[in-house]
């Protein structure tokens, strides 16, 4: 028999801040090109000689994923997996710099050493002592869903009991000038929102959101992971279908469905698909989240985070409402995301 | 010397990203490794690549490493007498 995989505990560092349980009522939508991360202090946690070294994306991913173990008081873990679209920016950016102004010589350790896109993970192993299973995926936008698979497939298997899986991406200086250039990201001076939206690209957004997931349930738990699919290309056309397999696989249809979480991204070019995916499930009240969190390949385990939080508490903050449906009580809801219209994902969540 | 040494202490601690430390925190005699500043084997990579970079030495035999840089004093020396920049 299947074991299950209940999430224990979440942590986030993004521009609304920390993870906390007035965190969506102080949440302020996102309208600029670049969502920079509210910082945390970090000395509490942080060795000082560690935190001199680690660029900001190591530190949100080792504050959230500490915060996701607090709150589900796990310190054993089986295994460590991260995902992530572009790793560590900032430090991949500087040892290049170097390379260039230097003329390849002079070339210093430590951001060479750091700009590996599993440092994260590695680094929130390394302070934890934890010697269990480490793995980075680097899938697109799929990264994250790619590390909650291998979470899932581990759990359900009996082969892991606590598994802290999360995603980070964090912002850098030229690459983002590059994605502005090439209109993957909004230019400075449009201040959009999602919902205002009339061009293409994104708002852009970094942060780190991680999970403590657990084959136990608690009473604190927020919710239970049911299932994971991913597939890279799609036609707006076989959307119903990839729906409905994905449910028929688990054994369900689309009336089970009470919300659904789409990644809406003020991409207009794109943001279709998410209309389209809508239309399945028209009287179903429709979430999104990437107006508080930014888009980014991993902010769907922030989606992933605000589906859990609705299905714990049971209610729906206001401001994360896209679309309102008929008052059910909140039983499963299934999360859809695509970036560009590939990367196509769906994440099912049920009331634990 | 004085000024090389100030020069010094500036360029490790922005190198090195010692963040809280300034320059005026740092003793010409602090031992730089261990119970001092507590720098460690990636600082003095770093170290030997400021030493190729900001005064033109070459640092061919890494076991000298030890003694240049047991002190800010040390290594002003150190430079004083075999930069070529």
């Amino acid at each position: 028999m299947k074991e299950k995989c209940f999430i224990r505990g979440i942590g986030v560092v993004s521009a609304q801040g920390i993870w906390r349980s007035d965190f969506f009522d102080e949440a302020v939508e996102i309208t600029v090109s670049k969502a920079y991360a509210e910082q945390p202090s970090y000395k509490e946690l942080i060795a000082p000689n560690m935190i001199r070294r680690m660029s900001k994306g190591i530190k949100m991913g080792i504050y959230a994923a500490q915060q996701a173990l607090d709150e589900a008081g796990v310190s054993e873990l089986d295994a460590v997996i991260t995902g992530t679209g572009l790793g560590c920016l900032e430090d991949s950016e500087k040892f290049l710099k170097n390379v260039l102004d230097n003329d390849e010589e002079f070339l210093t350790p430590t951001s060479f050493i750091q700009s590996t896109h599993n440092t994260v993970g590695a680094q929130i192993a390394l302070r934890l002592g934890c010697k269990a299973y480490n793995f980075t995926y680097v899938n697109g936008a799929v990264s994250f869903e790619s590390a909650l698979l291998d979470s899932l497939e581990q759990l359900q298997g009996g082969d892991a009991h606590s598994i802290l899986v999360g995603g980070i991406d964090e912002i850098s200086g030229h690459t983002f000038t590059l994605k502005q250039l090439i209109g993957e990201v909004k230019a400075d001076d449009v201040q959009e929102t999602i919902r205002t939206s009339n061009s293409a690209g994104v708002n852009y957004g970094e942060g780190a959101t991680f999970f403590t997931l657990s084959h136990v349930s608690s009473v604190d738990s927020y919710a239970e992971v049911v299932d994971v699919c991913v597939q890279n290309r799609l036609d707006k056309e076989e959307l119903a279908d990839f729906v409905d397999r994905f449910l028929d696989v688990n054994k369900l249809d689309r009336s089970v469905i009470s919300a659904l979480v789409l990644g809406n991204s003020g991409d207009i070019t794109y943001d279709h698909y998410f209309e389209e995916l809508g239309k399945l499930f028209e009287d179903r009240v429709q979430l999104y989240y990437k107006h508080l969190y930014g888009h980014s390949d991993i902010a769907s385990a922030f989606g992933m985070a605000t589906a859990a939080y609705v299905l714990k508490e049971q209610s729906i903050p206001e401001n994360i409402v896209w679309k309102a449906g008929k008052q059910i009580p909140l039983t499963y809801v299934l999360l859809y995301n695509q970036y560009k219209g590939r990367d196509h994902s769906l994440v099912l969540l049920k009331r634990s | 010397m004085e000024e090389l040494k100030e020069e010094l202490k500036g360029k490790i601690i922005e190198v090195l990203n010692l963040e809280d430390i300034e320059v005026s925190d740092i003793n010409d005699d602090d031992s730089l490794f261990g119970d001092g500043l507590g720098l460690d084997s990636i600082d003095a990579l770093e170290l030997i690549v400021l030493l190729d970079k900001g005064y033109g030495i070459k640092l061919s035999d890494p076991k000298q490493g030890k003694a240049i840089f047991e002190s800010i004093n040390t290594m002003a020396d150190f430079i004083s007498k075999n930069r070529t920049k």
